[in-house]
């Protein structure tokens, strides 16, 4: 979104660049939209395509999405009326400090926690009219989780933590071995099935947890600072692993992150700073400011 | 990367299985299994779990065990008695044989009151001390909750509902309970016959009213196993709401 004047009443007006009247004075605000974005046509076309175009199918919407938590008498709001619309097949990067309200978000679009006001959709269903058992199996079956600190189940094997989301979804056990050995298989683990988390590295682990997070051929895959808890060379690995499933099977990608890496293979990046929706980046615009920095720094 | 596998992988999956079924299931086999499997290879804890349940039965199969063997003793030396007072009768004749037979009525009954009296205080022991076991095994229990607060939010992420949970956890309980009896039963009846044995011979467990001490036996594993499964029922409950965001936090 981007702040336009209007040439008549000196409103300002937010617009992707699709609504073309203002809607103080409904002047035409055309020309004015048309000479912001004379410089950047480019951007402005894809503008116009990213956010506000209806006929692309979203996977996520929120609407004034806001989370206040009670701590005593006081009232801490963590998120203040969040936007968003994520596209099915996108890569997004959700990014901000610690506190930010980054998790709020995260877990809100995932089912975890319940929204105090506005809603989030998923697949265009309200997740705060779904019942307890809805809501399991859009857990179980939509979504994909990774975390941060793997949360791999710790007395199953590799295998069994795959196929427990399949027991949840209620598949046969011959069906449920052939797709966790295919799955783990994917992710270059075939050759550890049978390891419990605590005798694998820990860019196994996390290895295992993306095949797990595929158990139920999600839409969307959740995840939650996937390479915080690894070293520089195994993050790149499991940032790679899931830029390749994202560009190859087109499931959705959402991660919450601090990492620098994960920008690269953002299709767009969400800051988010005080509970709000700070700014968002799309990737020809890092890439066009990495290139821009790098230049200054040599 | 095999693309024609990603292919049936992901994207838009979810639609495809609106279909089939939106139902949530965990098989009382697979919850089996799982329960088992997390109680064998967390011995450590199960372990401190099933010592109240040990210490427990341990004591209540002395009670029992003890109670029977007493009998068999006693059995035993009135049947010796009978037959010295016989003997003695042959040799007397029948003189004073009232005076006796009065005499040991009256025995007979005093001993009857007291043992009606040390009934009733076991009974009260026994009550008490498997009261603390279960709320020994109930602490236990939540304590194991709190360490897997983890694997419990794990597993909601991955769509567990909280039946689920508390299914899982009181299969624990019940396996946990089940094993801890065993142990205590083994525990409590060695000892018994170890005591009555080093006192009166060995002899003494041929005397023993087996028909009645197995049904005792059955029936403290019973008791142990329900004790642990009642004391489950809080932690499981309180693991069962255990929000499934608390597998997002990395840190207690």
């Amino acid at each position: 979104m981007a702040k336009y004047v209007c040439a008549e009443c000196g409103h300002e007006v937010e617009t992707t660049g699709l609504v073309t009247v203002c809607p103080e004075c409904h002047a035409d605000m055309t020309g004015v939209l048309e000479a912001a974005s004379r410089n950047l046509r480019k951007r402005a076309a894809d503008l116009v395509r990213d956010d506000s175009v209806t006929t692309h199918e979203y996977i996520v919407r929120t609407r004034g999405l806001t989370r206040i938590y009670k701590m005593g008498d006081v009232e801490v709001p963590a998120l203040k009326g969040v936007d968003l619309d994520i596209r099915r097949g996108e890569y997004l990067s959700i990014m901000g400090p610690s506190g930010s309200g980054k998790s709020t978000l995260f877990n809100l679009v995932g089912g975890l926690d319940k929204p105090t006001s506005g809603s989030c959709y998923i697949n265009e269903t309200d997740m705060a009219q779904l019942s307890a058992q809805e809501l399991a199996w859009q857990r179980c079956r939509t979504i994909g989780y990774i975390f941060q600190t793997f949360n791999l189940i710790p007395v199953m094997t590799a295998l069994e933590n795959v196929t427990l989301p399949m027991i949840f979804a209620g598949a046969s056990s011959d069906e449920m071995l052939e797709r966790g050995r295919m799955l783990l298989e994917l992710v270059g683990l075939g050759g550890r099935l049978h390891h419990k988390p605590n005798e694998l590295s820990g860019g196994q682990q996390q290895r295992v947890a993306v095949a797990r997070s595929l158990a139920n051929s999600p839409a969307i895959i959740l995840a939650d600072e996937p390479t915080g808890n690894l070293d520089l060379l195994t993050g790149k690995e499991i940032i790679d692993l899931l830029k390749e499933l994202n560009v190859e099977s087109g499931v959705t990608i959402i991660s919450a992150t601090h990492d620098l890496k994960m920008i690269d293979v953002s299709d767009r990046v969400v800051h988010i700073r005080d509970g709000a929706i700070e700014r968002i980046e799309r990737r020809e615009d890092i890439e066009l400011a990495v290139g821009i920095m790098g230049g200054q720094e040599h | 990367m095999d693309v024609k596998k990603l292919a049936e992988l992901g994207g838009g999956g979810g639609e495809k299985s609106l279909v089939v079924q939106r139902q949530i299931m965990l098989p009382w086999s697979d919850a089996f299994r799982i329960s088992t499997k997390s109680v064998l290879l967390r011995l450590g804890r199960a372990g401190i779990t099933a010592t109240g349940i040990i210490l427990g039965v341990a004591f209540l199969s002395y009670v029992w065990s003890d109670h029977i063997f007493s009998e068999g003793v006693e059995k035993a030396r009135v049947q010796q008695e009978q037959s010295v007072a016989q003997a003695a009768e042959t040799v007397r004749g029948t003189a004073g044989s009232a005076t006796t037979e009065a005499s040991q009525k009256q025995t007979a009954e005093q001993l009857a009151a007291t043992a009606k009296e040390k009934a009733a205080r076991q009974l009260w022991l026994v009550i008490m001390s498997l009261l603390v076991c279960g709320i020994g095994i109930t602490n236990s229990m939540l304590m194991s909750v709190t360490e897997r607060f983890q694997e419990i939010g794990t597993m909601k992420c991955l769509g567990a509902l909280d039946s689920f949970i508390v299914r899982l956890f009181l299969i624990e309980a019940a396996v946990v309970g089940v094993l801890g009896s065993v142990a205590g039963l083994i525990v409590g009846s060695l000892f018994v016959i170890l005591f009555y044995g080093i006192k009166y011979g060995f002899g003494v467990v041929g005397q023993v009213n087996w028909a009645q001490l197995s049904g005792y036996m059955v029936a403290s594993v019973v008791i142990g196993a329900v004790l642990s499964l009642m004391a489950a029922i809080p932690p499981a409950i309180r693991a069962a709401q255990m929000p499934p965001a608390a597998a997002l936090r990395s840190e207690i």
